[in-house]
């Protein structure tokens, strides 16, 4: 049998700054510079002992550190950049990389939405177009086509958020317990989308370090393992109509509907894993409904029974799927692009090392975490492990 | 209950470039243009270099009829920006040559809108002096 593709690869360091709706005194810069910091630190590791760099303000890092030469990739945000630190240590190109993320400073004009949620396109943005307008139009579609209910994801609403209530550092600690008549009394944002189905907006920094396997054997704490990856692309999102029938020339069943689908069989293919091997859900929650959307798309049920899923108790604390433990982007914190999605896969590693301050997962061995959304036209996905590929 | 018309106020003004000028410029003469395909005969929107069913560049400008069927819709309550005014109906349009689009509805109450209800479009100019199409159930 051929040799996992990252087999010499391991998760080694993780790192949270805090996170807060705004962060006096801070920087994109210097708030991802203590996330890695901080991951670095958590990894036994120096600076200088870094030979690879990714993120937005890697070639900052780089310079400033005076660390060349060493290899920094141009793909800086979330999963991608996670799988482009892995490839790059199992090719040989790097041995112990750094991927730091954070935003602060730039949400200064609080009567629009956050500036990152607010697309350019001259085919959008004059119709007042932003995240929860472009994923509640997809998720319309859902409901139109399977009888969702408001009631679900009402549900997944109130589950995250409850996640998030009883986490220590997330931005909305101790603002709950929620009901799902809750979420649905909470003012309409953009119709099926209550103010509480969609994600905060925030600040905050972070960083995860990988390091080549065999150099992670002192390692602070116990390594953990990339068993797959990959991600769905259909296109350039908020240009372009987002619909649930997108298709494409690739696969005949492939829709945007179900973006994530290939990545996720990839994924499962590759750690020789499938759905029921999961332990933890550290998914991506800009937006309630995506959550009913990835449990279909991700083969944990049959396509138009998510809503049915999520109200059964399996993604709740105890259930047999539980969903994005820290509160996620809803109430943990969602601090600019890229740091809210390496953040899904910091969790992901927090439960495989046992070290969960709030809804630990008792004996948590697989963890899956996932990036993007309908809405978005993309999704990525990860499967982290205990046990080394 | 909310009557839904065009926005007043300042909205962010397109830019077009090379390849999206000739749909701009067919706004501000009230015409709504996209593109067809010269060898499969497949509509195509937004302005594209590749036709998304055969991927021939034998792509042309036809005039559309500027009618179709609303596909999914959002009310916005929330406004992207403030100078928009709430409620706004975001739509995706089935347009009957077999294309979609991204708009607004007006002419009707907010709560009005339905998927599968029939529209058509109307042009209007806006602040900063470009044209916008919006569409009105019919």
């Amino acid at each position: 049998m051929p040799q996992h593709p990252y087999h010499d690869v391991a998760i080694t360091g993780i790192f949270n700054t805090e996170q807060a709706r705004v962060l006096e005194g801070e920087d994109s810069m210097s708030i991802a510079f203590k996330g890695g910091l901080g991951a670095l630190a958590d990894a036994g590791l120096a600076i200088r002992d870094v030979d690879g760099v990714v993120g937005q303000f890697a070639n900052d890092f780089v310079y400033q550190a005076r660390l060349s030469p060493v290899w920094v990739t141009s793909s800086w945000s979330g999963i991608p950049a996670i799988l482009q630190a892995a490839t790059a240590i199992a090719a040989g190109m790097a041995t112990k990389v750094l991927v730091l993320a954070g935003t602060a400073g730039v949400y200064v004009d609080r009567a629009s939405t956050a500036p990152w949620t607010r697309p350019s396109s001259e085919f959008v943005a004059p119709f007042g177009m932003f995240t929860a307008a472009e994923f509640a139009l997809v998720a319309r579609r859902h409901m139109h086509r399977y009888g969702t209910k408001p009631d679900a994801l009402a549900t997944v609403a109130s589950v995250i958020r409850n996640n998030g209530h009883v986490h220590p550092g997330a931005i909305y600690r101790g603002r709950g317990p929620f009901t799902p008549q809750d979420i649905l009394d909470s003012r309409m944002v953009a119709d099926p989308f209550h103010l509480l189905d969609c994600a905060t907006a925030s600040e905050g920094g972070c960083g995860l370090v990988l390091t080549r396997a065999d150099l992670a054997t002192d390692a602070p704490r116990n390594p953990v393992y990339v068993l797959g990856g990959n991600g769905d692309s259909g296109g350039t999102a908020y240009k372009n109509p987002p619909t649930w029938e997108l298709g494409g020339n690739r696969r005949a069943d492939w829709v945007n509907g179900t973006v994530g689908r290939r990545a996720a069989e990839d994924c499962f293919r590759t750690a020789g894993l499938g759905p029921t091997d999961v332990d933890v859900c550290e998914f991506y929650d800009p937006f309630s409904f995506e959550i009913i959307r990835q449990y279909e798309a991700f083969g944990f049920c049959a396509d138009g029974e998510g809503g049915d899923f999520v109200t059964s108790g399996a993604i709740e604390p105890g259930g047999q799927y539980p969903v994005t433990t820290d509160g996620g982007v809803m109430s943990y914190s969602h601090a600019g692009a890229s740091a809210q999605m390496l953040q899904r896969v910091i969790r992901g590693v927090e439960q495989l090392r046992g070290e969960c301050a709030s809804n630990q997962v008792a004996g948590a061995e697989v963890a899956m975490c996932s990036n993007g959304g309908s809405g978005a036209l993309f999704t990525d996905v990860m499967l982290l492990g205990v046990d080394r590929p | 209950m909310s009557l839904l018309r065009p926005q007043t106020g300042k909205v962010p003004v397109p830019h077009p470039g090379t390849l999206t000028q000739p749909y701009w410029d067919g706004c501000s003469r009230g015409e709504l243009l996209f593109q067809r395909c010269g060898d499969c005969g497949h509509a195509t929107h937004t302005p594209a270099y590749l036709c998304s069913n055969c991927t021939s560049q034998n792509l042309t400008w036809e005039r559309s009829a500027g009618t179709g069927a609303i596909y999914s819709w959002t009310t916005v309550w929330r406004p992207q920006m403030p100078s928009f005014e709430v409620p706004y109906v975001a739509i995706i349009v089935d347009m009957d040559e077999g294309w979609q689009i991204l708009s607004n509805l007006v002419g009707c109450e907010h709560d009005a809108v339905e998927i599968g209800t029939r529209v058509a479009v109307e042009f209007h100019e806006m602040e900063g002096g470009f044209t916008l199409p919006y569409f009105r159930p019919v």
